[in-house]
């Protein structure tokens, strides 16, 4: 049965980078207000769900190319890295750094490796819940 | 302006009620639907009284997280109401 879904496609199209940039800014503003890795992955990937309920699977696999067991392998070495990284200047396990920085464009900005080891949070939680969702949306 | 603020929760707390007597008691799916929708945009009303009450503006991020989470579960009960499956694998075929 064809459909023509031509209004809810169109407004998967415009919400979808809604939804992404508002999920990069909750990650990015874990720090200091509500937010973090866990709600940003989660955005994101009610963003992705929007897509794959709009369209199909099929399509979305091809325009979003990602395996996200790797996604989910990637995110885990990420934050194990990112906690190990302390070890080898022999501090203790989990030990993190922050220090200010002069950025071009954005100005004094202060980096902390927290914001890697929350990277890796939000790309275990992106790869857990889609791979749920596929598999679950996959069988017939 | 607190008497203003509680006067106007009131008023989204008995509209909710409302909606939640529709809610059990609609005919259809779809009656059931539209109430769900209409509950989210309540519920989103409720919080920015509430965190204009508390006086924080932390609680913002929520608002519009409501927003997306209701639009999407609309959506999804929606495509399931006409089509039978949330997910399809390929819909050319």
């Amino acid at each position: 049965m064809k459909t023509n879904d031509v209004i809810i496609q169109f407004t998967a199209k415009l919400v979808f980078f809604m939804i992404f940039f508002y999920a990069v800014h909750i990650f990015f503003a874990g720090h200091y207000t509500p937010g973090g890795g866990f709600v940003g992955g989660l955005v994101t990937a009610s963003a992705i769900v929007l897509l794959i309920v709009a369209f199909d699977l099929k399509t979305v696999q091809t325009i979003l190319p990602i395996n996200y067991i790797y996604m989910v392998a990637s995110g885990l070495i990420l934050a194990l890295g990112t906690a190990a990284i302390s070890m080898f200047a022999g501090k203790p396990f989990f030990t993190h750094y922050f220090d200010y920085y002069n950025l071009p464009i954005l100005g004094k900005t202060s980096l902390h490796t927290a914001a890697l080891f929350d990277l890796g949070v939000y790309l275990v939680v992106v790869g857990v819940t889609m791979t749920i969702i596929q598999t679950i949306g996959e069988d017939e | 302006m607190t008497y203003f603020l509680w006067a106007a929760i009131v008023i989204v707390v008995l509209s909710i009620v409302a909606l939640v007597y529709r809610l059990v008691k609609g005919p259809t799916p779809s009656d059931r639907v539209v109430a769900l929708d209409t509950i989210g945009v309540s519920l989103i009303c409720l919080v920015g009284l509430f965190s204009m009450l508390i006086d924080t503006s932390y609680f913002l991020e929520i608002i519009l997280l409501l927003a997306i989470l209701s639009f999407i579960g609309t959506i999804a009960f929606s495509k399931f109401i006409e089509k039978g499956d949330i997910i399809t694998r390929d819909n050319s075929r």
